[in-house]
Protein backbone atom coordinates (compact mmCIF):
# COMPACT_ATOMS: atom_id res chain seq x y z
CA UNK A 1 0.00 0.00 0.00
CA UNK A 2 2.84 2.40 0.85
CA UNK A 3 4.08 2.66 -2.74
CA UNK A 4 0.75 4.08 -3.90
CA UNK A 5 -0.01 7.77 -4.36
CA UNK A 6 -2.73 9.58 -2.38
CA UNK A 7 -4.88 9.53 -5.50
CA UNK A 8 -4.50 5.75 -5.81
CA UNK A 9 -5.13 5.25 -2.08
CA UNK A 10 -8.25 7.39 -2.30
CA UNK A 11 -9.56 5.14 -5.08
CA UNK A 12 -8.62 2.04 -3.06
CA UNK A 13 -10.57 3.32 -0.05
CA UNK A 14 -13.59 4.15 -2.21
CA UNK A 15 -13.38 0.68 -3.75
CA UNK A 16 -13.13 -0.95 -0.30
CA UNK A 17 -9.84 -2.61 -1.32
CA UNK A 18 -8.65 -1.74 2.20
CA UNK A 19 -9.95 0.30 5.11
CA UNK A 20 -8.49 3.52 6.46
CA UNK A 21 -7.63 1.63 9.66
CA UNK A 22 -5.61 -0.95 7.66
CA UNK A 23 -3.92 1.83 5.73
CA UNK A 24 -3.14 3.85 8.86
CA UNK A 25 -1.85 0.82 10.75
CA UNK A 26 0.38 0.01 7.79
CA UNK A 27 2.01 3.45 7.78
CA UNK A 28 2.29 3.54 11.58
CA UNK A 29 4.06 0.17 11.45
CA UNK A 30 6.46 1.48 8.79
CA UNK A 31 7.23 4.55 10.90
CA UNK A 32 7.83 2.30 13.91
CA UNK A 33 10.12 0.04 11.90
CA UNK A 34 12.15 2.53 9.87
CA UNK A 35 12.00 5.98 11.41
CA UNK A 36 14.64 5.13 13.99
CA UNK A 37 17.16 5.41 11.12
CA UNK A 38 15.53 8.40 9.46
CA UNK A 39 14.39 10.60 12.40
CA UNK A 40 11.72 12.22 10.22
CA UNK A 41 9.07 12.36 12.95
CA UNK A 42 9.25 14.30 16.23
CA UNK A 43 5.93 12.94 17.49
CA UNK A 44 3.82 10.04 16.22
CA UNK A 45 0.13 10.42 17.09
CA UNK A 46 -0.89 6.79 16.74
CA UNK A 47 -3.87 6.80 19.10
CA UNK A 48 -5.48 9.85 17.50
CA UNK A 49 -4.63 8.53 14.03
CA UNK A 50 -6.48 5.27 14.57
CA UNK A 51 -9.49 7.10 16.00
CA UNK A 52 -9.55 9.38 12.94
CA UNK A 53 -9.15 6.31 10.68
CA UNK A 54 -12.16 4.60 12.29
CA UNK A 55 -14.21 7.76 11.87
CA UNK A 56 -13.09 7.90 8.23
CA UNK A 57 -14.15 4.30 7.65
CA UNK A 58 -17.57 5.11 9.10
CA UNK A 59 -17.85 8.16 6.84
CA UNK A 60 -16.92 6.13 3.78
CA UNK A 61 -19.48 3.45 4.72
CA UNK A 62 -22.11 6.16 5.09
CA UNK A 63 -21.23 7.61 1.70
CA UNK A 64 -20.00 10.84 3.27
CA UNK A 65 -16.34 10.87 2.21
CA UNK A 66 -14.62 14.26 1.87
CA UNK A 67 -11.62 15.16 -0.27
CA UNK A 68 -9.09 13.42 1.99
CA UNK A 69 -11.21 10.97 3.96
CA UNK A 70 -9.12 8.17 5.40
CA UNK A 71 -5.80 9.35 3.87
CA UNK A 72 -2.84 9.46 6.28
CA UNK A 73 -1.02 12.82 6.35
CA UNK A 74 2.05 13.94 8.31
CA UNK A 75 2.05 17.54 9.52
CA UNK A 76 5.19 19.62 9.86
CA UNK A 77 5.79 20.35 13.55
CA UNK A 78 5.32 24.07 12.86
CA UNK A 79 1.52 23.72 12.76
CA UNK A 80 -0.21 23.98 16.12
CA UNK A 81 -2.20 20.86 17.01
CA UNK A 82 -4.41 21.05 20.07
CA UNK A 83 -3.38 18.57 22.76
CA UNK A 84 -0.28 17.47 20.83
CA UNK A 85 3.23 18.87 21.36
CA UNK A 86 4.14 21.46 18.73
CA UNK A 87 7.89 21.92 19.01
CA UNK A 88 8.90 23.80 15.83
CA UNK A 89 12.13 21.79 16.13
CA UNK A 90 13.20 23.86 19.13
CA UNK A 91 14.11 23.23 22.75
CA UNK A 92 12.15 26.42 23.38
CA UNK A 93 8.90 24.59 22.58
CA UNK A 94 9.85 21.07 23.67
CA UNK A 95 7.19 21.30 26.38
CA UNK A 96 4.60 23.24 24.35
CA UNK A 97 1.22 21.54 24.00
CA UNK A 98 -0.71 23.84 21.66
CA UNK A 99 -4.04 25.04 23.05
CA UNK A 100 -5.57 25.32 19.55
CA UNK A 101 -5.26 23.84 16.07
CA UNK A 102 -3.88 25.55 12.95
CA UNK A 103 -6.34 26.32 10.16
CA UNK A 104 -4.46 24.10 7.69
CA UNK A 105 -4.67 21.10 10.02
CA UNK A 106 -8.30 21.86 10.83
CA UNK A 107 -9.30 22.18 7.16
CA UNK A 108 -7.60 18.92 6.22
CA UNK A 109 -9.18 17.12 9.19
CA UNK A 110 -12.57 18.50 8.14
CA UNK A 111 -12.00 16.81 4.76
CA UNK A 112 -11.30 13.54 6.56
CA UNK A 113 -7.48 13.43 6.68
CA UNK A 114 -5.84 11.16 9.27
CA UNK A 115 -2.88 12.76 11.10
CA UNK A 116 0.02 10.30 11.48
CA UNK A 117 2.17 12.68 13.50
CA UNK A 118 4.40 15.74 13.44
CA UNK A 119 7.51 15.87 11.28
CA UNK A 120 11.01 17.01 12.15
CA UNK A 121 12.28 20.33 10.80
CA UNK A 122 15.04 22.89 11.14
CA UNK A 123 14.57 24.91 14.33
CA UNK A 124 11.87 27.54 13.68
CA UNK A 125 12.22 26.61 9.97
CA UNK A 126 15.64 28.26 9.82
CA UNK A 127 17.91 26.02 7.81
CA UNK A 128 18.37 24.13 4.56
CA UNK A 129 19.58 20.78 5.89
CA UNK A 130 17.44 19.89 8.92
CA UNK A 131 20.59 19.93 11.03
CA UNK A 132 19.43 22.80 13.25
CA UNK A 133 16.62 20.73 14.80
CA UNK A 134 16.75 20.24 18.57
CA UNK A 135 15.65 16.66 17.86
CA UNK A 136 18.70 15.87 15.74
CA UNK A 137 19.17 15.79 11.99
CA UNK A 138 16.87 13.91 9.63
CA UNK A 139 18.64 11.51 7.25
CA UNK A 140 18.04 11.39 3.53
CA UNK A 141 16.47 8.01 2.58
CA UNK A 142 18.50 7.98 -0.67
CA UNK A 143 21.73 8.02 1.37
CA UNK A 144 21.62 8.00 5.15
CA UNK A 145 24.90 9.93 5.33
CA UNK A 146 23.34 12.90 3.58
CA UNK A 147 20.95 15.66 4.58
CA UNK A 148 17.31 15.69 3.43
CA UNK A 149 17.38 19.47 2.88
CA UNK A 150 15.27 21.83 4.92
CA UNK A 151 13.51 23.22 6.59
CA UNK A 152 10.67 20.74 5.78
CA UNK A 153 13.26 17.93 5.81
CA UNK A 154 11.25 15.51 7.95
CA UNK A 155 8.25 15.89 5.64
CA UNK A 156 10.34 15.27 2.50
CA UNK A 157 12.28 12.35 3.97
CA UNK A 158 9.21 10.51 5.29
CA UNK A 159 7.57 10.90 1.88
CA UNK A 160 10.71 9.74 0.06
CA UNK A 161 10.92 6.66 2.30
CA UNK A 162 7.17 6.06 1.87
CA UNK A 163 6.49 6.36 5.60
CA UNK A 164 3.60 8.68 4.71
CA UNK A 165 1.78 9.30 1.44
CA UNK A 166 1.24 13.06 1.97
CA UNK A 167 2.72 15.78 4.15
CA UNK A 168 2.35 19.46 4.85
CA UNK A 169 5.31 21.80 4.66
CA UNK A 170 6.07 25.49 4.90
CA UNK A 171 8.26 27.56 2.62
CA UNK A 172 9.82 30.89 3.60
CA UNK A 173 12.84 30.76 1.27
CA UNK A 174 12.62 27.31 -0.32
CA UNK A 175 11.73 25.07 2.61
CA UNK A 176 9.20 22.99 0.66
CA UNK A 177 10.89 22.97 -2.74
CA UNK A 178 14.55 22.34 -1.85
CA UNK A 179 13.87 19.26 0.36
CA UNK A 180 11.34 18.04 -2.24
CA UNK A 181 14.14 18.13 -4.84
CA UNK A 182 16.61 16.35 -2.55
CA UNK A 183 14.17 13.49 -1.75
CA UNK A 184 12.60 12.97 -5.19
CA UNK A 185 9.15 14.17 -4.28
CA UNK A 186 6.81 16.92 -5.48
CA UNK A 187 6.15 20.02 -3.39
CA UNK A 188 4.26 23.25 -4.00
CA UNK A 189 4.65 26.66 -2.39
CA UNK A 190 1.41 28.51 -3.14
CA UNK A 191 0.98 32.25 -3.73
CA UNK A 192 1.66 34.25 -0.57
CA UNK A 193 -1.69 34.44 1.26
CA UNK A 194 -3.33 31.53 -0.60
CA UNK A 195 -3.17 29.27 2.48
CA UNK A 196 -3.91 30.53 5.99
CA UNK A 197 -0.96 31.08 8.32
CA UNK A 198 -3.16 30.97 11.42
CA UNK A 199 -1.70 28.54 13.94
CA UNK A 200 1.49 28.18 11.88
CA UNK A 201 4.39 29.36 14.02
CA UNK A 202 5.71 32.52 12.37
CA UNK A 203 9.27 32.84 11.07
CA UNK A 204 9.14 35.70 8.52
CA UNK A 205 5.53 36.75 8.20
CA UNK A 206 5.74 38.48 4.80
CA UNK A 207 7.31 35.35 3.25
CA UNK A 208 5.92 32.29 5.09
CA UNK A 209 3.51 30.09 3.19
CA UNK A 210 2.23 26.55 3.77
CA UNK A 211 1.87 24.01 1.00
CA UNK A 212 1.44 20.34 0.05
CA UNK A 213 4.20 17.75 -0.42
CA UNK A 214 3.53 14.32 -1.97
CA UNK A 215 4.62 11.81 -4.60
CA UNK A 216 2.98 13.62 -7.52
CA UNK A 217 1.53 16.90 -8.73
CA UNK A 218 -1.88 15.24 -8.84
CA UNK A 219 -1.60 14.48 -5.11
CA UNK A 220 -0.47 18.05 -4.39
CA UNK A 221 -3.55 19.30 -6.25
CA UNK A 222 -5.77 17.12 -4.06
CA UNK A 223 -4.14 18.39 -0.88
CA UNK A 224 -4.09 22.05 -1.93
CA UNK A 225 -7.81 21.84 -2.70
CA UNK A 226 -8.36 21.13 1.00
CA UNK A 227 -5.73 23.59 2.32
CA UNK A 228 -6.39 26.76 0.30
CA UNK A 229 -8.82 29.54 1.05
CA UNK A 230 -9.42 32.75 2.92
CA UNK A 231 -9.34 32.65 6.71
CA UNK A 232 -10.71 35.57 8.65
CA UNK A 233 -8.26 34.73 11.45
CA UNK A 234 -5.28 35.48 9.19
CA UNK A 235 -5.53 39.04 7.92
CA UNK A 236 -2.86 38.33 5.27
CA UNK A 237 -4.76 35.41 3.78
CA UNK A 238 -6.30 36.54 0.52
CA UNK A 239 -9.96 36.67 -0.25
CA UNK A 240 -9.53 35.18 -3.71
CA UNK A 241 -11.65 32.35 -5.06
CA UNK A 242 -10.01 28.93 -4.76
CA UNK A 243 -9.54 27.29 -8.15
CA UNK A 244 -10.52 23.77 -9.11
CA UNK A 245 -7.01 22.32 -9.02
CA UNK A 246 -8.02 18.77 -9.89
CA UNK A 247 -9.93 19.92 -12.96
CA UNK A 248 -6.97 22.10 -14.02
CA UNK A 249 -4.77 18.98 -14.24
CA UNK A 250 -6.61 17.95 -17.40
CA UNK A 251 -5.90 21.16 -19.34
CA UNK A 252 -3.97 20.90 -22.57
CA UNK A 253 -0.51 22.46 -22.39
CA UNK A 254 0.12 22.89 -26.10
CA UNK A 255 0.86 26.55 -26.71
CA UNK A 256 2.15 27.05 -23.18
CA UNK A 257 5.11 29.44 -23.07
CA UNK A 258 7.95 28.49 -20.76
CA UNK A 259 10.47 31.19 -19.87
CA UNK A 260 14.02 30.13 -19.05
CA UNK A 261 15.70 32.77 -16.88
CA UNK A 262 19.37 32.83 -17.85
CA UNK A 263 20.18 33.59 -14.20
CA UNK A 264 18.94 30.08 -13.27
CA UNK A 265 21.65 28.52 -15.47
CA UNK A 266 24.80 30.41 -14.48
CA UNK A 267 28.22 29.28 -15.78
CA UNK A 268 29.11 28.20 -12.25
CA UNK A 269 26.20 25.73 -12.08
CA UNK A 270 26.98 21.98 -12.00
CA UNK A 271 26.51 20.84 -15.60
CA UNK A 272 24.62 17.69 -14.61
CA UNK A 273 22.10 19.74 -12.59
CA UNK A 274 21.57 22.03 -15.57
CA UNK A 275 21.22 19.08 -17.97
CA UNK A 276 18.49 17.41 -15.90
CA UNK A 277 16.40 20.58 -15.86
CA UNK A 278 17.00 21.25 -19.57
CA UNK A 279 15.89 17.67 -20.33
CA UNK A 280 12.69 18.25 -18.37
CA UNK A 281 11.99 21.42 -20.32
CA UNK A 282 12.62 19.57 -23.61
CA UNK A 283 10.09 16.93 -22.53
CA UNK A 284 7.49 19.68 -22.12
CA UNK A 285 8.42 21.04 -25.55
CA UNK A 286 7.55 17.61 -26.97
CA UNK A 287 4.14 18.03 -25.33
CA UNK A 288 3.61 21.27 -27.23
CA UNK A 289 5.14 23.96 -25.01
CA UNK A 290 7.19 26.84 -26.48
CA UNK A 291 10.40 27.95 -24.84
CA UNK A 292 11.80 31.47 -24.69
CA UNK A 293 14.76 32.99 -22.90
CA UNK A 294 14.11 35.67 -20.28
CA UNK A 295 16.16 37.64 -17.80
CA UNK A 296 15.63 38.45 -14.12
CA UNK A 297 18.56 40.85 -13.61
CA UNK A 298 17.92 41.66 -9.95
CA UNK A 299 17.47 38.06 -8.83
CA UNK A 300 21.19 37.82 -8.03
CA UNK A 301 20.39 40.02 -5.04
CA UNK A 302 17.64 37.78 -3.73
CA UNK A 303 19.80 35.92 -1.19
CA UNK A 304 21.26 39.14 0.33
CA UNK A 305 17.81 40.82 0.41
CA UNK A 306 16.30 37.74 2.02
CA UNK A 307 18.99 37.58 4.71
CA UNK A 308 18.01 41.06 5.84
CA UNK A 309 14.23 40.81 5.54
CA UNK A 310 13.75 37.30 6.96
CA UNK A 311 16.00 37.80 10.02
CA UNK A 312 14.45 41.23 10.66
CA UNK A 313 10.97 39.74 10.69
CA UNK A 314 12.18 36.74 12.69
CA UNK A 315 13.77 38.94 15.35
CA UNK A 316 10.37 40.57 15.88
CA UNK A 317 8.33 37.33 15.66
CA UNK A 318 10.59 35.41 18.01
CA UNK A 319 10.44 38.09 20.70
CA UNK A 320 7.28 36.33 21.90
CA UNK A 321 9.41 33.49 23.26
CA UNK A 322 10.32 35.09 26.57
CA UNK A 323 9.82 32.37 29.16
CA UNK A 324 6.74 34.07 30.61
CA UNK A 325 3.64 32.62 28.98
CA UNK A 326 4.69 29.30 27.44
CA UNK A 327 7.75 27.37 26.37
CA UNK A 328 11.11 27.08 28.06
CA UNK A 329 11.86 29.04 31.25
CA UNK A 330 15.29 29.07 32.91
CA UNK A 331 15.69 27.89 36.50
CA UNK A 332 15.78 30.44 39.36
CA UNK A 333 15.56 33.73 37.45
CA UNK A 334 17.07 36.60 39.45
CA UNK A 335 14.88 39.26 37.88
CA UNK A 336 12.76 39.76 34.77
CA UNK A 337 15.71 40.59 32.50
CA UNK A 338 17.58 37.51 33.68
CA UNK A 339 14.44 35.47 33.03
CA UNK A 340 14.18 36.76 29.43
CA UNK A 341 17.85 36.47 28.62
CA UNK A 342 18.56 33.05 30.08
CA UNK A 343 15.28 31.49 28.92
CA UNK A 344 15.92 32.67 25.35
CA UNK A 345 19.60 31.77 25.33
CA UNK A 346 18.93 28.27 26.65
CA UNK A 347 15.86 27.71 24.47
CA UNK A 348 17.22 28.83 21.07
CA UNK A 349 19.94 27.07 19.07
CA UNK A 350 22.92 28.77 17.40
CA UNK A 351 21.41 29.43 13.96
CA UNK A 352 18.24 30.92 15.43
CA UNK A 353 20.32 33.20 17.66
CA UNK A 354 22.46 34.30 14.72
CA UNK A 355 19.39 35.24 12.72
CA UNK A 356 17.82 37.10 15.62
CA UNK A 357 21.05 39.06 16.05
CA UNK A 358 21.34 39.86 12.33
CA UNK A 359 17.71 40.98 12.32
CA UNK A 360 18.04 43.11 15.45
CA UNK A 361 21.20 44.69 14.01
CA UNK A 362 19.57 45.43 10.63
CA UNK A 363 16.63 47.09 12.35
CA UNK A 364 18.66 49.04 14.90
CA UNK A 365 18.98 52.82 14.82
CA UNK A 366 21.56 53.95 12.27
CA UNK A 367 21.46 50.79 10.17
CA UNK A 368 17.79 50.62 9.22
CA UNK A 369 18.16 52.57 5.95
CA UNK A 370 21.34 50.78 4.87
CA UNK A 371 19.92 47.32 5.43
CA UNK A 372 16.20 46.91 5.94
CA UNK A 373 14.94 49.75 3.76
CA UNK A 374 17.40 48.91 0.98
CA UNK A 375 16.47 45.21 1.11
CA UNK A 376 12.82 46.12 0.71
CA UNK A 377 13.66 48.33 -2.26
CA UNK A 378 15.57 45.45 -3.85
CA UNK A 379 12.58 43.25 -3.09
CA UNK A 380 10.50 45.51 -5.35
CA UNK A 381 13.10 45.28 -8.14
CA UNK A 382 12.96 41.48 -7.91
CA UNK A 383 9.18 41.43 -7.96
CA UNK A 384 9.13 43.79 -10.96
CA UNK A 385 11.58 41.51 -12.85
CA UNK A 386 9.17 38.61 -12.42
CA UNK A 387 6.20 40.78 -13.45
CA UNK A 388 7.99 41.77 -16.68
CA UNK A 389 8.80 38.12 -17.42
CA UNK A 390 5.18 37.08 -16.90
CA UNK A 391 4.06 39.58 -19.53
CA UNK A 392 5.72 37.26 -22.05
CA UNK A 393 5.52 33.77 -20.56
CA UNK A 394 3.12 31.50 -18.65
CA UNK A 395 5.64 29.80 -16.38
CA UNK A 396 9.35 30.03 -15.59
CA UNK A 397 11.56 26.97 -15.15
CA UNK A 398 15.00 26.10 -13.87
CA UNK A 399 16.76 23.87 -11.33
CA UNK A 400 15.30 23.88 -7.81
CA UNK A 401 18.64 23.54 -6.02
CA UNK A 402 22.23 24.09 -7.18
CA UNK A 403 23.38 20.68 -5.91
CA UNK A 404 22.14 17.27 -4.81
CA UNK A 405 21.90 16.30 -1.14
CA UNK A 406 25.18 17.09 0.64
CA UNK A 407 26.84 15.13 3.45
CA UNK A 408 25.65 15.68 7.00
CA UNK A 409 27.87 18.26 8.65
CA UNK A 410 29.36 19.51 5.35
CA UNK A 411 28.09 23.08 5.72
CA UNK A 412 27.27 23.17 9.37
CA UNK A 413 29.99 25.64 10.30
CA UNK A 414 29.54 27.88 7.29
CA UNK A 415 26.16 29.63 7.39
CA UNK A 416 26.71 31.62 4.19
CA UNK A 417 27.46 28.51 2.13
CA UNK A 418 24.33 26.88 3.62
CA UNK A 419 22.28 29.93 2.59
CA UNK A 420 23.29 29.40 -1.04
CA UNK A 421 21.32 26.11 -1.09
CA UNK A 422 18.27 28.33 -1.62
CA UNK A 423 19.75 30.55 -4.34
CA UNK A 424 17.09 29.53 -6.91
CA UNK A 425 14.11 29.42 -4.56
CA UNK A 426 14.32 32.60 -2.47
CA UNK A 427 13.36 35.06 -5.23
CA UNK A 428 9.94 33.42 -5.49
CA UNK A 429 9.24 34.08 -1.79
CA UNK A 430 10.31 37.71 -2.06
CA UNK A 431 7.92 38.14 -4.99
CA UNK A 432 5.14 36.11 -3.30
CA UNK A 433 4.72 33.86 -6.35
CA UNK A 434 3.63 30.20 -6.43
CA UNK A 435 6.23 27.58 -7.43
CA UNK A 436 6.53 23.81 -7.48
CA UNK A 437 9.50 21.45 -7.45
CA UNK A 438 9.22 18.10 -9.22
CA UNK A 439 11.64 15.19 -9.64
CA UNK A 440 13.57 15.35 -12.92
CA UNK A 441 16.29 12.72 -12.73
CA UNK A 442 19.35 11.67 -10.77
CA UNK A 443 23.06 12.37 -10.45
CA UNK A 444 25.11 9.50 -8.99
CA UNK A 445 21.97 7.99 -7.50
CA UNK A 446 20.82 11.22 -5.85
CA UNK A 447 17.61 13.01 -6.89
CA UNK A 448 17.44 16.41 -8.59
CA UNK A 449 14.43 18.64 -9.02
CA UNK A 450 13.17 21.27 -11.40
CA UNK A 451 11.15 24.28 -10.39
CA UNK A 452 8.05 25.57 -12.17
CA UNK A 453 7.18 29.15 -11.17
CA UNK A 454 3.79 30.58 -12.07
CA UNK A 455 2.09 33.94 -11.92
CA UNK A 456 0.02 34.92 -8.87
CA UNK A 457 -2.81 32.45 -8.11
CA UNK A 458 -1.83 30.18 -11.02
CA UNK A 459 -1.32 27.13 -8.81
CA UNK A 460 -3.68 25.23 -11.13
CA UNK A 461 -1.52 25.96 -14.15
CA UNK A 462 1.71 24.95 -12.39
CA UNK A 463 0.14 21.70 -11.20
CA UNK A 464 -1.18 21.10 -14.71
CA UNK A 465 2.29 21.47 -16.27
CA UNK A 466 3.88 19.21 -13.64
CA UNK A 467 1.12 16.62 -14.02
CA UNK A 468 1.54 16.46 -17.81
CA UNK A 469 5.27 16.01 -17.32
CA UNK A 470 4.67 13.25 -14.77
CA UNK A 471 2.27 11.47 -17.12
CA UNK A 472 5.02 11.39 -19.74
CA UNK A 473 7.91 10.42 -17.45
CA UNK A 474 8.49 8.25 -14.40
CA UNK A 475 11.19 10.08 -12.41
CA UNK A 476 8.67 10.85 -9.67
CA UNK A 477 7.90 7.14 -9.28
CA UNK A 478 11.48 6.25 -8.35
CA UNK A 479 11.89 5.38 -4.68
CA UNK A 480 15.01 4.68 -2.62
CA UNK A 481 16.11 1.17 -1.60
CA UNK A 482 15.73 2.22 2.06
CA UNK A 483 12.88 0.65 4.01
CA UNK A 484 11.38 -1.33 1.14
CA UNK A 485 10.10 1.92 -0.34
CA UNK A 486 10.30 0.66 -3.93
CA UNK B 1 30.47 48.17 8.99
CA UNK B 2 32.20 45.38 10.90
CA UNK B 3 30.70 43.80 13.98
CA UNK B 4 32.97 43.36 16.97
CA UNK B 5 32.40 41.97 20.46
CA UNK B 6 31.10 45.31 21.66
CA UNK B 7 28.45 45.49 18.93
CA UNK B 8 27.51 41.86 19.56
CA UNK B 9 26.96 42.67 23.22
CA UNK B 10 24.78 45.69 22.37
CA UNK B 11 22.66 43.84 19.83
CA UNK B 12 22.37 40.78 22.08
CA UNK B 13 21.02 43.01 24.80
CA UNK B 14 18.46 44.53 22.39
CA UNK B 15 17.36 41.00 21.47
CA UNK B 16 17.44 39.86 25.13
CA UNK B 17 20.01 37.18 24.43
CA UNK B 18 23.00 36.30 26.56
CA UNK B 19 26.32 35.79 24.77
CA UNK B 20 29.10 34.09 26.69
CA UNK B 21 32.33 36.12 26.44
CA UNK B 22 34.27 33.09 25.19
CA UNK B 23 31.82 32.68 22.26
CA UNK B 24 31.76 36.35 21.34
CA UNK B 25 34.67 36.41 18.86
CA UNK B 26 33.48 33.35 16.94
CA UNK B 27 29.98 34.79 16.82
CA UNK B 28 31.27 38.17 15.57
CA UNK B 29 33.10 36.38 12.76
CA UNK B 30 30.01 34.50 11.68
CA UNK B 31 27.88 37.63 11.76
CA UNK B 32 30.50 39.48 9.72
CA UNK B 33 30.43 36.68 7.11
CA UNK B 34 26.67 37.09 6.84
CA UNK B 35 26.87 40.89 6.64
CA UNK B 36 29.62 40.71 4.00
CA UNK B 37 27.24 38.65 1.85
CA UNK B 38 24.36 41.00 2.59
CA UNK B 39 26.50 43.99 1.62
CA UNK B 40 26.02 43.06 -2.05
CA UNK B 41 22.81 45.03 -1.63
CA UNK B 42 24.88 48.21 -1.75
CA UNK B 43 25.52 47.58 -5.49
CA UNK B 44 21.85 47.91 -6.34
CA UNK B 45 20.57 51.11 -7.90
CA UNK B 46 17.53 51.80 -5.76
CA UNK B 47 17.12 55.53 -6.38
CA UNK B 48 13.45 56.37 -6.36
CA UNK B 49 12.38 52.75 -5.71
CA UNK B 50 9.68 52.48 -3.07
CA UNK B 51 10.27 49.77 -0.42
CA UNK B 52 8.06 46.71 -0.85
CA UNK B 53 6.54 45.30 2.33
CA UNK B 54 3.90 43.08 0.75
CA UNK B 55 4.30 41.35 -2.61
CA UNK B 56 0.71 41.88 -3.73
CA UNK B 57 -0.91 45.28 -4.04
CA UNK B 58 -4.07 44.34 -2.23
CA UNK B 59 -6.01 45.73 0.67
CA UNK B 60 -6.55 43.52 3.63
CA UNK B 61 -10.00 42.00 3.81
CA UNK B 62 -12.14 43.33 6.66
CA UNK B 63 -14.48 41.30 8.81
CA UNK B 64 -17.45 42.23 10.94
CA UNK B 65 -16.44 43.90 14.19
CA UNK B 66 -17.66 41.15 16.46
CA UNK B 67 -15.94 39.10 19.14
CA UNK B 68 -14.68 35.86 17.63
CA UNK B 69 -11.93 34.81 20.02
CA UNK B 70 -13.05 32.23 22.53
CA UNK B 71 -11.91 32.65 26.13
CA UNK B 72 -9.12 30.13 26.56
CA UNK B 73 -7.56 31.66 29.66
CA UNK B 74 -7.51 28.44 31.63
CA UNK B 75 -6.06 26.48 28.73
CA UNK B 76 -3.43 29.16 28.18
CA UNK B 77 -2.43 29.24 31.83
CA UNK B 78 -2.12 25.46 31.94
CA UNK B 79 0.92 25.64 29.65
CA UNK B 80 2.51 28.62 31.40
CA UNK B 81 5.82 28.00 33.20
CA UNK B 82 4.36 29.63 36.33
CA UNK B 83 0.87 30.97 37.02
CA UNK B 84 -1.13 32.05 40.04
CA UNK B 85 -4.65 33.43 40.56
CA UNK B 86 -5.34 33.51 36.82
CA UNK B 87 -2.14 35.47 36.04
CA UNK B 88 1.30 34.65 34.64
CA UNK B 89 3.91 34.69 37.36
CA UNK B 90 7.28 36.46 36.87
CA UNK B 91 10.02 37.59 39.27
CA UNK B 92 9.26 40.75 41.26
CA UNK B 93 9.63 43.87 39.04
CA UNK B 94 9.07 46.57 41.69
CA UNK B 95 11.34 46.59 44.72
Amino acid sequence: MHTKTLTELKAGLANRDFSSRELTEHFLARIQQYDGDLNSFVTVTDVQALAQADAADAAIAAGKAGLLTGLPIAHKDIFCTEGVRTSCGSKMLDNFIAPYTATVVEKMAAEGAVMLGKTNMDEFAMGSSNETSYYGPVKNPWDLERVPGGSSGGAAACLGARLAPGATGTDTGGSIRQPAALNNITGLKPTYGRVSRWGMIAFASSLDQAGPMAQSAEDCALMLQAMAGHDHRDSTSLNEKVGDYLAALKDDISGLTIGIPEEFFPDTLDGAIADNSRDAIRELEKLGAKVVSVSLPSIKLSVPAYYVIAPAEASANLSRFDGVRFGHRCDDPQDLEDLYKRSRSEGFGDEVKRRILVGAYALSAGYYDAYYRRAQQVRRLIRDDFARAFEKVDVLMGPTAPETAFKLGAKKDDPVSMYMADVFTIGVNLAGLPALSMPTGFINGLPTGTQIIGNYFREGQILNVAHKYQQATDWHKQAPAFGGAQ
Amino acid sequence: MAIDSKVVAQVAHLARLKVDPQDSDALSNRLNDILAMVDQLQQADVDGVAPLAHPLDVTQPLREDVVTEPNIRDKALEIAPAAEDGCFLVPRVIE
